[in-house]
């Protein structure tokens, strides 16, 4: 890679002096100008005014080199002899599978002594970082999988953590027993609102689904018989094993544990999903759904089959949620929730496990670790969205399609392509 | 249940449905020509309101006319949101024309994020009392207990409005190129429409009548947050969807449709549910007719 600073030349210098004209003139009333209407007094802040102009003057050349890069990637991928030559580390670590298993293998005891290895705090983050995962892994199969978009994923993890709630406040009913009821409970809602939905198609599902997310969460705040409204539902018992009495420490380490078994519980049962005759239907409706009919595939079954298996998993996460937390509310299901979860998916690269996994652990843990700029972590969040977007539109970790040739003298007839 | 009660629904309804309208008409504009649910429209909505707010605050020691002040900031308020419009499109969607349509969105998403905390931290989290400028208008006098006079203008200028976008794309240039573009993007390149002009065209539009909006509401209502856009923006995509989305008419529609409901919901029903009879009646109108009221069904292809 060549220095990007030697091809500054002239015409650029210009073009990002207009750029930073530009982002001066647009960024003047809200940036410069402050005016309180209650006390009546306006502030002109001229400073912020050359701050614009100095950082988008600067940012416009990084921003120019890497669209160059970007298109020139694009361009070599068109090229296929090019493309051949170039072997990525994802192909390398293909051919190697033991490499992958020790590595994943690794990574699993290193979660298990993650409580061990630091203080309650972490293993507190850690365990909604994995509530996350399990969600982002269950809405992968719609979304990923499936092709279909949905903007109310969280009702599910709503009825979880409710059915948990509720049924403890009325009949004392244990974690163990909920764990199981949530997921149940959430699959029945979605095959429910599977049922009449199916006839809709792309956008039309998203906003049908994101008004049931709407109405599940007004309906909690108002219908204070059942959910005690805003004001939610406390002292929901941490979950305990064998009748134990735990301390706070011990049952977050409960809590830990319990939510790293269904990672890997899902993850195992993603994958074996993922190559199945369901996960190639599910595929074959991603990619084209009248040719999956005429395929033979019975496009409502998979359909049902997404929703019932993706809502499943959000119930059992919303069960072990309301243990880990012991009081719920509306306010933790609001639609902004599922669009996290959105992003956790696209931003690691649909359809791909590594990718859904790494894409929540970022989404979650980002904002964690950016406390330092507490102020700033949103602003920075939503431009980390958009760059992530720009460059990688098809995620960190792309999802790899399993593709069959023949291949000649090379004795190799399987080969991953993306 | 007296009639005067149903009346004030009724033109309570009709001016929400405006408002919609005016962010509608963004949203299907923009989901037309690049099919994408433009989930920062709302923001557009939100820096068009407080542009104005901002100007008008400034010019509030110049001793001008308040309705000369209040067309100024309108003025620049337009120019300013049709501006971060499309800046938007250059920055955040212009590089994904050819990525996965969810990456599209999730990008949409982030900007919505970043415009909302910008504007948070360049100016307040506080509800700001929006300056009242507009004066009484004195025909209304009669009538005053149904209609009061933004409600008037709202629904004037929503009127306007819709009668020159309607004219722009029935008969401009600009206004066929962009049905070609919506049609068929590959097309309209051949024919020597440059697409790219088109879609900056359509922000700028569409970003103007959100920030039309944004200071009509703001008028109405009063005051204004950075969080008004978000709330506003998934109504109207709502209205957008349930008119059928893509279709101009069909956004109008919906967004009456939906103001009314929501009305008289709140009016009759409770106001506690005020969203779900929004919502409730979408999925109604969706399950009966999966591509909204006046949306063509899509044809089937292989």
């Amino acid at each position: 890679m060549q220095n990007p600073l030697k091809q500054i030349t002239p015409k650029d210098i210009k073009r990002s002096l207009l750029m930073a004209l530009w982002f001066m003139f647009l960024t003047f009333p809200i940036m410069v100008i402050k005016v309180n209407t209650i006390t009546d007094t306006v502030e002109w802040r001229w400073i912020n005014m050359f701050i614009v102009g100095a950082a988008t003057f600067i940012f416009s050349h990084v921003w120019k080199v890497l669209i160059d890069r970007k298109e020139g990637r694009m361009a070599a991928a068109e090229e296929p002899e090019k493309k051949a030559e170039k072997v990525t580390l994802r192909e390398r670590l293909e051919e190697k599978p033991a490499i992958v298993k020790t590595g994943s293998l690794v990574i699993l005891g290193l979660a298990v002594l993650f409580p061990i290895m630091t203080g309650m705090y972490q293993t507190s983050i850690m365990i909604t970082a994995l509530l996350y995962v399990v969600l982002a892994l269950g809405l992968n199969i719609i979304v990923g999988l499936g092709g279909l978009l949905v903007l109310g994923y969280i009702v599910f993890y709503g009825v979880g953590a409710y059915t948990y709630a509720i049924l403890n406040y009325h009949f004392g009913l244990n974690f163990w027993l909920a764990l199981p009821l949530g997921g149940i409970f959430a699959m029945a809602l979605g095959i429910l609102i599977a049922i009449p939905v199916l006839r809709l198609r792309g956008d039309y599902l998203a906003i049908v689904t994101l008004a049931f997310g709407e109405i599940f969460r007004i309906v909690m705040e108002n219908w204070n018989a059942l959910s005690f409204g805003p004001s939610g539902i406390a002292n929901i018992p941490r979950p305990t094993i064998f009748g134990l009495d735990f301390n706070l420490k011990q049952s977050t380490n409960l809590t830990y544990y319990i939510i790293l078994v269904f990672v890997v519980l899902t993850i195992f049962i993603v994958r074996r999903l993922e190559d199945s005759r369901l996960g190639r239907a599910w595929v074959a409706m991603r990619e084209d759904e009248i040719a999956g009919e005429s395929m033979g595939i019975d496009m409502g079954k998979t359909k049902l089959a997404a929703f019932a298996l993706s809502t499943f998993w959000a119930g059992v996460a919303g069960v072990i949620f309301a243990g880990k937390t012991t009081f719920i509310n509306p306010a933790s299901f609001t639609m902004w929730e599922s669009i996290l979860v959105l992003c956790m998916v696209v931003l690691g690269g649909m359809g791909s496990i590594p990718g859904v996994i790494t894409g929540a652990l970022i989404i979650t843990l980002l904002p964690e670790y950016l406390r330092a700029f507490s102020e700033y972590r949103m602003l920075i969040f939503g431009a980390i969205l958009v760059i992530m977007m720009v460059f990688k539109p098809e995620g960190m970790i792309p999802a790899i399609r399993q593709k069959y040739e023949f291949k000649l003298n090379t004795g190799k007839n399987r080969k991953g392509v993306k | 249940m007296n009639s005067t009660y149903f009346i004030e629904l009724f033109l309570g309804g009709l001016t929400r449905g405006s408002i919609y309208a005016l962010i509608a008409l963004g949203y299907t504009m923009v989901y037309g020509i690049i099919q994408l649910i433009n989930f920062a429209h709302g923001e557009i909505y939100m820096i068009g309101a407080f542009t104005a707010l901002i100007v008008s605050g400034a010019l509030a020691f110049t001793g001008l006319d308040p309705v000369i002040i209040f067309l100024i900031s309108a003025v620049v308020a337009i120019v300013f949101s049709a501006a971060y419009g499309v800046t938007m499109e250059k920055i955040a969607y212009k590089p994904l024309r050819k990525a996965p349509r969810l990456s599209a969105l999730i990008s949409a998403i982030g900007m919505s994020m970043f415009l909302q905390n910008y504007v948070l931290l360049a100016q307040t989290s506080d509800f700001q009392p929006f300056p009242d400028l507009i004066p009484d208008l004195k025909f209304l006098k009669p009538i005053e207990n149904i209609m009061n006079t933004t409600q008037f203008i709202i629904l004037a200028t929503t009127a306007v409005v819709m009668v020159l976008f309607t004219l722009l794309i029935k008969y401009t240039k600009i206004g066929k190129a962009m049905r070609a573009t919506a049609q068929d993007k590959i097309m309209a390149q051949l024919v020597g429409i440059n697409i790219n002009k088109v879609i900056m065209v359509t922000f700028l539009i569409g970003s103007s009548t959100a920030a039309i909006g944004g200071i009509l509401i703001s008028s109405h209502v009063g005051q204004i947050n950075f969080y008004i856009g978000f709330i506003a923006g998934i109504k109207a995509f709502v209205a957008a969807v349930l008119g059928g989305i893509g279709s101009v008419p069909g956004a109008v529609l919906g967004s009456f449709v939906l103001g009314l409901t929501e009305s008289f919901g709140t009016g009759y029903i409770s106001s506690d549910y005020e969203d779900v009879f929004a919502f409730g009646f979408l999925i109604i109108i969706l399950i009966f007719k999966p591509s909204g009221i006046l949306g063509k069904p899509t044809k089937k292809k292989v």
